[in-house]
């Protein structure tokens, strides 16, 4: 099997996951920010209690290694807010633009256009934002463990505990 | 708790856990096939795509971009990750009869008419200032969100804090409160 093949048949799980868990659509990812149906947060948390786990017992095993994104704080807190703004008006993110479309929401095109033009200006203010935003300070690839001086293996219980008392929290209040 | 929802989908914590399992088999297969951990992601992709529409008009451009070249504009396996999300989504969606040809979302409809200029221009505005943020921050809610999360990486901690903080002031700003039913 080669990249492409890993690439599409991966994407099909995901998209068939995605579309089940119902978190395509425009109105979960709306609901989860008006905090009135947690759709999203449950799928996006379970994910991450089992990946987390998963992640850090194969990078003890000297299977995989991890990569983090660098933590340039311009550009994530900056990025991170222009993303939320955008992202409440489009009611998508971009993997799920692209699912909505699967499952026959075919006005997420416009939202899809838009996020080209969007990564096209990008591409054109990169140099300027090179020596702006993205110089001022950047920490590097961290992860929490180096950051907060914890073993992952304190950080994750913690991470467990927050997840199931939100998921109890959620059930409780018919999120 | 039900195995089901109301309409018919799965439950999404079940649906999660199976993605965040898919997160780590993807990891390994990734790490075997490409001697590299590649890790779930979507917006990068945008950026190839636009950089192949943009070689169709001006190649020359596209070819002297410095992030073009950072990011390298051809068909790679995220590429290939996002459009089985879209095949991925068409399936299930057949499998359960939720397949829906619809354009715009019954939320914005309720609020905004159900005309479709509006929806798509406002989608279309959304979209350009939500990517130019996520290319900045270099990671959406797949990268940032569930790969860096599931790595615990300060950045992705950062950056989903800042996703939902913003999301949710602009969702209240747009659609008004917390709606009661």
């Amino acid at each position: 099997m080669n990249e492409h093949a890993l690439g599409l048949i991966t994407g099909i799980a995901f998209g068939f996951l995605l579309q089940k868990g119902r978190v395509l659509r425009f109105d979960k990812q709306v609901g989860a920010m008006q905090l009135r149906d947690m759709t999203i947060l449950k799928f996006m948390l379970s994910a991450i209690l089992v990946g987390m786990v998963g992640f850090y017992i194969l990078k003890a095993a000297g299977v995989i290694s991890l990569g983090h994104k660098a933590m340039n704080v311009g550009a994530v807190v900056i990025g991170g807010l222009l993303f939320g703004g955008g992202w409440a008006v489009m009611g998508y993110c971009p993997g799920t633009a692209v699912g909505a479309l699967g499952e026959g929401r075919w006005g997420a095109i416009f939202a899809i256009m838009g996020m080209l033009v969007g990564a096209a200006l990008y591409a054109e203010v990169f140099p300027a934002l090179r020596t702006s935003i993205l110089a001022w300070k950047d920490f590097g690839k961290l992860g929490l463990p180096e950051t907060l001086g914890l073993s992952p293996w304190i950080i994750i219980p913690v991470f467990w505990a927050v997840a199931l008392a939100l998921f109890v929290w959620f059930e409780k209040k018919k999120l | 708790m039900k195995w089901k929802t109301l309409d018919g989908g799965w439950n999404p914590y079940l649906a999660g856990a199976l993605a965040g399992l898919l997160a780590v088999a993807s990891a390994v297969a990734t790490t075997k096939l490409m001697g590299k951990t590649s890790y779930l992601g979507t917006s990068t992709t945008f950026v190839r795509a636009a950089g192949m529409l943009e070689c169709a008009v001006a190649p020359e451009h596209v070819k002297n971009n410095v992030y073009f070249t950072k990011e390298k504009v051809q068909v790679d396996w995220q590429f290939m990750l996002v459009a089985g999300i879209l095949l991925g989504a068409f399936v299930a969606s057949r499998t359960d009869r939720s397949f829906k040809l619809e354009a715009v979302p019954p939320v914005w409809a309720e609020r905004f008419g159900s005309g479709v200029r509006r929806r798509a221009v406002f989608a279309f505005l959304g979209g350009v200032v939500a990517m130019f943020g996520v290319r900045l921050a270099d990671g959406c809610p797949s990268g940032h969100g569930l790969s860096g999360m599931m790595q615990l990486s300060t950045s992705g901690f950062v950056a989903l804090c800042m996703f939902f903080g913003m999301g949710i002031v602009v969702a209240r700003l747009v659609y008004g409160g917390r709606r009661h039913e």
